[in-house]
């Protein structure tokens, strides 16, 4: 048994980290994940006036167990991670606003506003855009009708109620693998389904592969959630010949990726087609004085390292855009 | 076995140092509960780091009358109780481990008289609850959204003593999880009836309790 620590005095709505409305801010961060808090460092570093509004404070890396893969930090978890990154910024003194959504955003010359679901908003000269993304849905019958109910989005959290029982996990990414083993310490029988091949790296497939409680479908398309009150299977289908079959089973974690947090800066920003903020190698988006940085851009890959790198690269963009820049 | 090391313990010490009044954990149990040592233990240890922080162990059989006074239906149990002696409808059903030692510190703290501020105008619309309103938070130790949840269903039972508000660590109590059909984490259930999924904000919660008056 273990304990973890990190917490909030207050449950969401008390008071906040003073933050001037009035004031004009060099950077506001939007977002407090990797992307988003590194950029804050390295605006603070620069001696700029930044501050970070975020709806959680760590961003996804709060829902893994394990991270394997971030250099220097062998077999850290989410949340140790997370802590770090909190407790280095903390060195900076700089604002940190939790449980803070922005909802709008809107712009006077070079001045850009963000504003809260709360109604308070704020102004600076540059923004840097790290909402990161969430579990993207697989969108077949079923899956909203038993979200909770067998269906689920985080093998962590859920884990332990699927103790002894028999679950599959979607997807054949990292997310999806590291799921089916952390899965696999607990319930009966995990199987991984997946429409194509695995994209894993080949550290965790070959883990993967050698466990004895997890079996893999390759080619398999899960078309619909089975169930009364609570989800009782699967029906899945052969890629290559059509055919279908149905797979008796209590749970179903859904890891086939995730899509951008857009929220209000998709009416500002040119986006991809898969709808991510457009950004170029130096973190510059499409309005002049918003950069984006981390998972929601168009940068092919989504890892902690990544988003880390490209917060800092949009914080020092930002910092030589504030400077040539008249406001 | 120890739970803290040197450096929670000196964190942990930090924190207490903002409890304003007197804490009492009641904490119940009964002979061959499965996780009963394990939540003592842990409980022993969080008593130790501060004066203000009291330990009162209650047999659930034997302390009958003290179980039924703070509504205790189930073992483990943690019920906090303020320095006037007065219980405030707010429970811990299960161990407050893992990551749910983070609602567990900030209930001490506001049990002990350190509360966090909430807008006028939201506390007068909890003040405004007049039936009893039962919340249960499923939670799960590995889930990192779950504290969230728990210490928002607390603070709407510390402001308004029509609510009562309890964490239910769904792997100690699988039975009764089942039975809600919880297979996510965190779970709200209010009343028995209406479930939210999810670290909802207070506002959603609120408006659960509000929409099912109606
Ligand atoms: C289960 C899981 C396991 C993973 N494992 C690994 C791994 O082992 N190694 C690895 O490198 N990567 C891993 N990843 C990927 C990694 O977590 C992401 O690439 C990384 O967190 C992206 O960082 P980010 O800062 O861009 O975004 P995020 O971490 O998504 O943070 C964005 C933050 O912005 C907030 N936000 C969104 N919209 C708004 C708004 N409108 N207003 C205010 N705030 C907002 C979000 O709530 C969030 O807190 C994993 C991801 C998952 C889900």
């Amino acid at each position: 048994m273990n304990l973890d620590l990190s917490f909030h005095l207050d449950a969401g709505l008390g008071s906040k980290p003073a933050l001037d409305p009035d004031a004009l801010h060099d950077v506001l961060v939007v977002g407090a994940g990797p992307a988003g808090l590194n950029a804050a460092m390295y605006a603070a570093r620069k001696g700029l006036d930044v501050a970070v509004l975020g709806k959680r404070k760590g961003g996804q890396v709060l829902d893994t167990s394990a991270v394997d893969n971030y250099l220097g930090l062998d077999g850290v978890d989410g949340e140790g991670l997370a802590e770090r990154f909190l407790k280095h910024l903390s060195k900076y003194s700089v604002p940190v606003l939790d449980g803070a959504e922005v909802v709008d955003v809107f712009s006077q010359g070079p001045v850009h506003s963000v504003v809260l679901s709360t109604g308070e908003s704020y102004r600076a000269r540059a923004l840097i855009v790290a909402t990161g993304s969430t579990p993207r849905r697989l969108g077949i019958p079923g899956e909203d009708r038993f979200a909770g109910k067998g269906v689920g989005y985080c093998a962590i959290c859920d884990g332990p109620l699927f103790a002894g029982k028999d679950v599959f996990v979607a997807g054949g990414g990292n997310s999806a693998v590291q799921a089916a083993l952390d899965l696999a310490q607990m319930s009966r029988a995990v199987t991984v389904v997946h429409r194509s091949r695995l994209r894993a790296d080949q550290v965790l497939v070959d883990r993967l592969l050698s466990h004895s409680r997890i079996a893999v479908l390759l080619g398999t398309r899960i078309v619909e959630v089975t169930g009364q009150a609570a989800m009782d299977g699967l029906v899945v289908e052969d890629a290559a010949t059509g055919a279908r079959r149905a797979l008796p089973g209590d749970g179903l974690f859904v890891e086939i990726g995730h899509l951008p947090n857009v929220g209000p800066f998709a009416k500002r920003l040119v986006l991809s087609e898969h709808g991510e903020i457009v950004a170029d190698a130096r973190g510059a988006t499409s309005v002049p004085g918003i950069f984006a940085a981390g998972d929601v851009t168009d940068f092919p890959y989504k890892q902690i390292v990544i988003a880390v790198g490209s917060g800092a690269t949009a914080a020092l963009s930002a910092n030589e855009y504030i400077a040539r820049t008249a406001f | 076995m120890k739970m803290f090391n040197e450096e929670l313990e000196k964190q942990l010490k930090e924190i207490f140092a903002a409890l304003k009044g007197d804490v009492t954990i009641a904490l119940f149990t009964e002979p061959g509960c499965a996780t009963g040592e394990e939540t003592t233990g842990l409980m022993e240890e969080i008593a130790a780091l501060s004066p203000k922080i009291r330990l009162v162990r209650y047999d659930r059989t034997v302390d009958a009358a003290k179980a039924a006074e703070y509504h205790v239906e189930r073992v483990p149990a943690i019920v906090l109780i303020d320095s006037s002696g007065a219980y405030r409808g707010i429970k811990f059903y299960g161990i407050p481990a893992g990551h749910e030692i983070n609602s567990f510190i900030p209930a001490l703290l506001e049990v002990s008289g350190a509360e966090s501020e909430v807008p006028a105008e939201f506390a007068a619309r909890v003040a405004a609850i007049r039936r009893p309103v039962d919340i249960k938070v499923f939670v799960t130790l590995s889930c990192p959204h779950c504290p969230g949840a728990v210490q928002k269903a607390h603070k709407l039972a510390l402001m308004n003593s029509n609510v009562q508000a309890e964490m239910i660590e769904a792997s100690t109590f699988e039975e009764l999880s089942r039975s809600f059909n919880v297979s996510a984490v965190p779970q709200i259930v209010i009343d028995g009836k209406t479930t939210l999924l999810g670290d909802q904000p207070m506002q959603a919660i609120l408006e659960a309790i509000e929409a099912e008056a109606s």
